[in-house]
């Protein structure tokens, strides 16, 4: 079965920061990822997010399925771009330098595959670190970090408890599909797109009505065990900020003040090679 | 006089969806220290009366209350769930689902966590409860990680942390091997006597919650106690067997015998149960009075399963080398603990798994050649839950789904599915929506889509769990009188009485592999089998071997014939 959002409970340094460390690192470096276009500053990130999995023993196959499927999304957006807009590098840049010998509008240029090779570096920057954050942070420690930066319990507890049952809801999907697969429902590729959306109901009711079954009783559980009771609440899983929670956030705190001051240094976001 | 907890007077309550109260004129105490049983068939209201202590109603289930419930004194409607929960603690029937924690120690410490204790506290607290259940070794492991007994620890220890006076257990037998059963009941006793908590338990399994003792047990019956009495009065009555309540099979076997059953005799357990010579002399004669009867002679093999290997993607073998033959009309069982290899085997067979290596034959032709949907045409596939099948609103379209997926007919349709609802006599209901129906009936409805595709054999997953005493009777009788047809029927399961009194033959799981293919008599009589299975030895074992029988296996045999016989027919014909 493939692997959606799991915590992967493998013990590391990345896995010993805590929640809340990694939720301010993650917002940080998504922030720096995102304001720069700046192709340099972007390879370093990308490289050492993909070294982080390393440190955080996290496997790519353990993240394969959504690797692949962010991939797919990024191919089918870089084509729209290119589409759309083919000269969008050249308004960029300020240059314009056909290649092989081309020309015209969808004729390929250095400026144009230069905003693609920054476009795909910005997801690569990104989209890792954000696999790693969910894959090396414990739902209920996750939970006590958003109510630490003053998220309301009731809220982080349920994004939590939405966190843990993922598996549980996958395997239930896996289970019900089968059972209907026996009675003549065609989930294979070998059906017609609108037979498989049609068919996608029938599993999903049958998935829905046992979840409400289910919430019913957790949420009675909860109730009996005084959730809700008090405006606050503490938590067994919260752990104390350490030196290395405070050297990550620096670190990170860097990297955006790195980000900035490319943007100075550049004279915008996008650092500019055809000048 | 005791220390009282809990005081119903003249109580009563009705649900605001309903026309109707659910509870009338409920008059009962409870004390410290009092451990007290109730039973009733289902929707009796054990469930609300429950809802009622815990303070669920009226806080979760709106409704209107009549007279007065009091906990140590105040009337509970004055206080809130949050008070009423630091003196109530519950125990849900499912282990699985009322988890909330991500792990052991976080479960336990979650109401500790809801009432602001600082973490240093939390931990030794936690610490110290885990101790008391046992379960402290496995502080660090997942929900999922647990054996169905060690949840059940970690949900007792969940309530314990509160040091609450009442502790109720809803059917905390529900979702059990008879062996952790077994231990569920001990550690219960054990926690009571630990504590000194009033503990009370809603179970309809009474035979196996009088394993250890109970001073009193409430039985109730349409919304009424009709019952409160110790356990030894109660089954000196008739009162369990006319409400629909099991009673303990070795009283069963006494009373056919002609042994009057009375308080002095103590016959709330098999181990303490007092008979004297006479009692013992008609056991034997009603014994030697039966015949044994010759097994019926097997059909031709129907399903045929050999060597079959199978793991998941992790490469950890879960089948190795299965062999097992089903044949035509057979009534089986498929037994074992969870994790046994049962539900995968299931699944192997109607396709859902492909098997690694082996052969699987049906009525001669190569099974493993074909597609799960034709499989499901020769052999249909039940799951536990019916609420994981129906996919449908109305009736008639859920069972009609398998033929218009297969391109059938219309009017050839109509008069499948008006055949198929007929024999699992839900014709009448065949124009309403599913939803109006009860659970046992929504089973029904999940076994009439699947019969409507005219399989030869069909495989139902737990097929009465969480079902009581008369709707677990409709289901099995309505599956004997689908065999008596001529469908082959295989059914997985914890539930022994169903192995024993329904299923001729019992093929028992153990890591993997089958450990034993025998009847159930033989089964249920063999320590190491039942250890290995997690299953428990039937009463009537130790009933026979009380009364000096030479051959307790075939005393046990003559039982199961004996009620399948006369009992059972005499019903399925009245």
């Amino acid at each position: 079965m493939v692997n959606l959002f799991n915590y992967i409970d493998r013990p590391s340094a990345i896995h010993r920061l805590t929640g809340a460390t990694k939720l301010i690192c993650l917002l940080l470096w998504s922030f720096a990822a995102m304001y720069t276009y700046d192709t340099r500053f972007l390879v370093v990130l990308s490289v050492t997010g993909i070294l982080l999995f390393a440190v955080g023993h996290i496997h790519l196959s353990d993240v394969s399925f959504m690797l692949g499927f962010t991939f797919a999304f990024l191919v089918i957006n870089s084509i729209a771009i290119y589409l759309l807009s083919p000269r969008h590098g050249t308004e960029i840049y300020g240059t314009c330098t056909f290649l092989f010998g081309m020309s015209g509008r969808y004729a390929p240029t250095a400026e144009q595959l230069f905003y693609h090779l920054n476009y795909f570096l910005k997801y690569l920057a990104s989209i890792p670190i954000i696999l790693l954050f969910v894959s090396t942070t414990n739902p209920s420690e996750f939970a006590a970090s958003l109510n630490r930066i003053h998220v309301p319990y009731s809220i982080a507890y349920a994004v939590a408890l939405a966190l843990r049952y993922i598996p549980d809801v996958q395997q239930q999907y896996h289970e019900i599909s089968q059972a209907q697969q026996a009675r003549g429902i065609e989930m294979s590729r070998k059906a017609s797109l609108t037979r498989r959306l049609k068919s996608a109901t029938s599993i999903l009711i049958p998935l829905i009505m046992s979840s409400m079954e289910k919430i019913e009783i957790i949420s009675n559980a909860m109730e009996l065990r005084s959730f809700g009771k008090n405006k606050k609440r503490t938590w067994y899983m919260e752990r104390r900020f350490c030196a290395a929670d405070i050297l990550c956030i620096a670190a990170c705190v860097l990297l955006v003040a790195a980000a900035v001051a490319l943007n100075f240094i550049n004279g915008g976001r996008f650092y500019n090679p055809f000048i | 006089m005791g220390d009282i907890l809990l005081t119903f007077h003249n109580f009563g309550f009705q649900y605001n969806a309903q026309s109707s109260p659910t509870l009338y004129d409920i008059n009962f105490t409870v004390e410290r220290g009092d451990k007290i049983l109730i039973a009733g068939p289902s929707g009796c209201g054990k469930s609300t009366l429950v809802h009622c202590m815990n303070g669920l109603i009226p806080f979760s289930y709106k409704g209107e209350m009549t007279g007065s419930l009091t906990l140590r004194g105040s009337e509970t409607a004055a206080m809130s769930l949050f008070d009423i929960s630091k003196h109530v603690g519950t125990v849900l029937q499912d282990a699985d689902a009322q988890f909330v924690g991500l792990t052991v120690a976080e479960d336990i410490a979650f109401a500790l966590e809801n009432d602001c204790v600082p973490q240093a506290e939390l931990i030794t607290r936690v610490r110290e409860v885990a101790e008391l259940v046992n379960i402290a070794g496995y502080l660090d492991h997942a929900p999922g990680e647990l054996s169905g007994g060690q949840k059940q620890r970690v949900s007792v220890a969940g309530v314990l942390v509160d040091d609450v006076d009442i502790l109720i257990f809803d059917e905390p037998l529900a979702n059990l091997d008879p062996a952790t059963g077994k231990q569920a009941v001990e550690l219960i006793d054990e926690m009571q006597k630990q504590t000194g908590a009033a503990v009370i338990i809603v179970e309809h399994r009474l035979e196996d919650v009088l394993y250890k003792s109970v001073d009193r047990v409430v039985l109730m019956q349409e919304g009424r106690i009709i019952a409160d009495m110790d356990p030894d009065t109660l089954l000196s009555t008739d009162i369990l067997r006319d409400n629909g309540i099991r009673e303990p099979l070795y009283l069963s076997a006494l009373k056919y015998a002609g042994v009057s059953i009375t308080p002095d005799k103590h016959p709330w357990n098999i181990s303490k149960i007092i008979l004297d010579e006479a009692d013992a002399r008609k056991v034997h004669n009603w014994y030697c009075s039966k015949d044994a009867e010759a097994a019926d002679a097997p059909g031709e093999t129907l399903l045929d399963v050999r060597d079959v290997c199978f793991s998941y993607n992790d490469g950890i073998p879960i089948l190795k080398n299965i062999s097992l033959s089903i044949g035509r009309g057979e009534m089986v069982a498929i037994v074992g603990t969870n994790g046994a290899g049962k539900s995968t085997f299931a699944k192997v067979v109607c396709g859902f798994e492909e098997a690694l290596s082996g052969t699987i034959s049906f009525a001669g032709d190569d099974f493993c050649s074909y597609s799960i949907m034709e499989r499901a045409e020769k052999i249909g596939y039940v799951m536990q839950n019916p609420n994981q099948m129906i996919s449908k609103i109305m009736i008639y379209d859920e069972v009609a789904l398998g033929l218009r997926t297969r391109n059938v007919p219309e009017d050839e349709i109509r008069e499948r599915v008006e055949h198929a609802l007929k024999i699992c006599g839900l014709y009448r209901f065949r124009n309403w929506p599913v939803s109006a129906l009860s659970y046992g009936q929504k089973k029904r409805v999940t076994i009439a889509s699947i019969l409507v595709l005219e399989p030869r054999m069909i495989i139902l997953d737990e097929p009465t769990a969480g079902q009581d005493f008369r709707h677990y009777t409709d289901i099995m009788d309505f599956l004997e009188r689908l065999n008596r047809d001529g469908i082959t029927i295989v059914m997985i399961t914890h539930d022994m009485h169903l192995m024993l009194e329904y299923a001729k033959r019992a093929v028992v799981f153990s890591d993997g592999r089958i450990i034993a293919d025998d009847t159930c008599s033989n089964i249920l009589t063999d320590p190491e089998i039942v250890a290995a299975a997690s299953l428990k030895e039937t009463s009537l074992y130790e009933l026979a071997l009380k009364c000096g029988i030479d051959d307790p296996r075939g005393f046990v045999q003559r039982f199961i014939d004996y009620e399948r016989r006369t009992v059972r027919e005499a019903r399925q014909d009245g």
